[in-house]
């Protein structure tokens, strides 16, 4: 061991170690190179991940937009077109009622199951009996694919077989249920499965924000005379608004990017009348063969998905500085 | 008191009623499965879909499982499906759990330059649809020969998991400094630390996690649609070629059991590990 340290009888498991790592590369360079390469290993481990999360997510979704500029239709080809695939875009009106389709959507798939999910939770967290299994109950869609709820639903949902076929027989003559063949209601039979699936996990996120909240905030309220509906009115949910929050953030991009939900139940049908985005996209670059058409819509779906997750993101890393 | 009474037991049932109603809707596609799963067709034709079977019969699960066509020639039921899912669906899971668990690991103890920046862009990478990366994808496998097998879908499917990284990190960024610094001293390496110390402490997370991939690859049903071998499907796309054949009958019981079958492994493990998989849920839906 070399003079120039100077070992503490605490650091005796340090010693000992640099000790063996000169011995076994000979010489003092190893000893000061130990700190060294601790500093790098970090990186250099971490340096893979970061890598392959750079190329795959950021170089593939650049060589999405890249594409947009070209004039790709059947095969990708590298010919500059400028805007024209973003002007074609524009000027297709089934993109437009893509468009129409998700702000009709959108409301809907992340409002109700956040009122219905709210009340659920309000419910369930007044000492009820059995709640474990309600709370099973209401749940157990988030296990299942949009694939499997969506074979499902689209029997119950079709007039001939499911739902309003039932009501006729029990003797309900007109009753009428459907949404999934009218062309100016079947993005609202999308939004019925979508709501089904996604409500208990709602549901899931308030229980635990409810849980949170001190029982002493009920008991002083109580004392003052205030009603159970005006306490968690007036109370209990603006100390839920992060929940809300999070919960936003959840269901907006999951809405964004709802896609196996529309190929199983209506295959954007009857004709276009329920294609949303993201099947849009698909539609045009792997059956239609307008891939430069598909990468432009695919650039606005992008850009849709930034203007959701930047605020959040910076808003996450400020409070990480904070803390 | 009478009364105040009398407007509890009110107020009890109302509540019961509201969770009763809400039963009704979110049960009501499981009990329609269930029972038809379980009918013979002719009962099912005749017009009772939503009531018991007269006759209770597995005949439609075996179908389902082995014999029903699901478009060209084959006539084989979901069983290979099921398998080739099984097959990716397993190692995507592990692998890209551990390598979650690791580089999640690294981010919260060992801070170096740039880990923000790392930070961002992996949070960045959870928020973009899937749909997107499907385009280039698919070239590449094409260009590259990928899609004669399934270890390009296991590949796909742990880069595509790499944001639960942050998962990890924000489990780690929790756990007492005292005992790595204490190893770090006593001369252990951040694999060893790591192996040791960190790996032990985090089974709950690694529970809640892999649950999460798990249910996650096995739903998933755009890069199976897209990038698996045309003659190794896997089970949603499986589930949606046997529901979409052409045939002179509908057989909506042998359609029904299909789907219970392609939901089965996540339900049960749902109803074994309920706890956790809502915790992963909640802490990780933002993947998707």
């Amino acid at each position: 061991m070399s003079a120039g340290l100077s070992i503490s009888p605490l650091d005796d498991g340090r010693a000992r170690r640099l000790h063996e790592s000169a011995k076994s590369t000979g010489g003092r360079g190893a000893t000061r190179s130990t700190p060294r390469l601790e500093r790098w290993l970090p990186q250099l481990v971490i340096s893979p991940a970061f890598l392959v999360s750079v190329l795959f997510f950021y170089g593939l979704m650049l060589w999405v937009v890249l594409v947009s500029f070209t004039d790709s239709e059947g095969l990708i080809q590298y010919g500059w077109a400028g805007l024209r695939q973003h002007q074609r875009l524009w000027a297709d009106d089934n993109w437009w009622r893509a468009l129409w389709n998700l702000l009709r959507y959108l409301p809907i798939v992340v409002g109700i199951p956040m009122v219905v999910g709210c009340l659920l939770a309000i419910l369930l967290d007044q000492k009820v009996r059995f709640e474990g299994s309600f709370r099973t109950l209401y749940l157990y869609p988030l296990a299942l694919s949009w694939i499997v709820s969506g074979t499902v639903w689209r029997w119950l949902l079709s007039p001939d077989t499911g739902i309003e076929a039932w009501l006729h027989g029990m003797g309900w003559e007109s009753a009428l249920f459907d949404w999934i063949v009218r062309p100016d209601r079947a993005i609202f039979a999308l939004s019925v499965v979508a709501v089904w699936h996604a409500t208990g996990f709602v549901m899931a996120m308030f229980i635990a924000g409810l849980r949170a909240v001190d029982d002493t905030v009920f008991k002083a309220a109580m004392i003052d005379g205030a009603s159970l509906p005006r306490i968690y009115w007036r109370i209990v949910l603006p100390t839920l608004r992060p929940t809300v929050f999070s919960a936003a953030l959840i269901l907006l991009p999951a809405a964004l990017k709802t896609f196996d939900l529309v190929v199983v139940l209506t295959h954007g049908g009857p004709g276009q009348s329920s294609v949303l985005p993201a099947f849009y996209m698909f539609d045009r670059f792997f059956r239609r063969d307008q891939m430069g058409l598909a990468a432009a819509s695919g650039s606005i779906i992008l850009m849709m998905s930034i203007a959701i997750a930047v605020p959040y993101i910076l808003g996450e890393l400020r409070k990480q500085r904070h803390a | 008191m009478l009364e105040q009474r009398g407007r509890f037991t009110a107020s009890r049932l109302a509540i019961y009623a509201a969770l009763l109603l809400a039963v009704l809707f979110f049960a009501l596609p499981a009990w329609f499965a269930l029972m038809n799963s379980l009918k013979p067709l002719e009962e099912i034709q005749a017009g009772n879909v939503l009531g018991l079977p007269a006759r209770w019969t597995i005949e439609p699960w075996i179908a389902a499982w082995s014999t029903a066509c699901t478009g060209g020639p084959a006539c084989r039921g979901l069983a290979h499906y099921f398998i080739n899912s099984l097959l990716v669906v397993v190692p995507a899971t592990v692998i890209s759990t551990m390598w979650g668990c690791f580089n999640g690991y690294v981010l919260a103890k060992w801070r170096f330059r740039g880990s923000d920046a790392v930070l961002f862009l992996l949070m960045f990478g959870t928020f973009l649809p899937a749909a997107l990366f499907v385009f280039p994808l698919s070239v590449i496998f094409a260009r590259l020969g990928l899609s004669d097998s399934l270890v390009g879908l296991v590949v796909v499917h742990t880069l595509y998991s790499l944001p639960i990284a942050l998962f990890f990190r924000n489990y780690f960024v929790g756990f007492p400094g005292e005992l790595i610094k204490a190893a770090r001293i006593d001369g252990a390496g951040l694999w060893v630390i790591f192996r040791r110390i960190v790996l032990p402490t985090a089974k709950p997370i690694l529970v809640v996690v892999s649950i999460m991939q798990f249910t996650s690859i096995w739903n998933d049903f755009l890069f199976a649609l897209v990038l698996a071998p045309s003659d190794q499907q896997l089970v949603t796309v499986g589930l949606n070629n046997l529901t979409n054949v052409q045939e002179d009958v509908a057989h909506h019981n042998t359609y029904m059991a299909a789907a219970l079958i392609a939901g089965l492994p996540t339900l049960l493990i749902y109803i074994a590990a309920g706890k956790y998989f809502v915790r992963g849920l909640i802490s990780g839906a933002v993947k998707g």
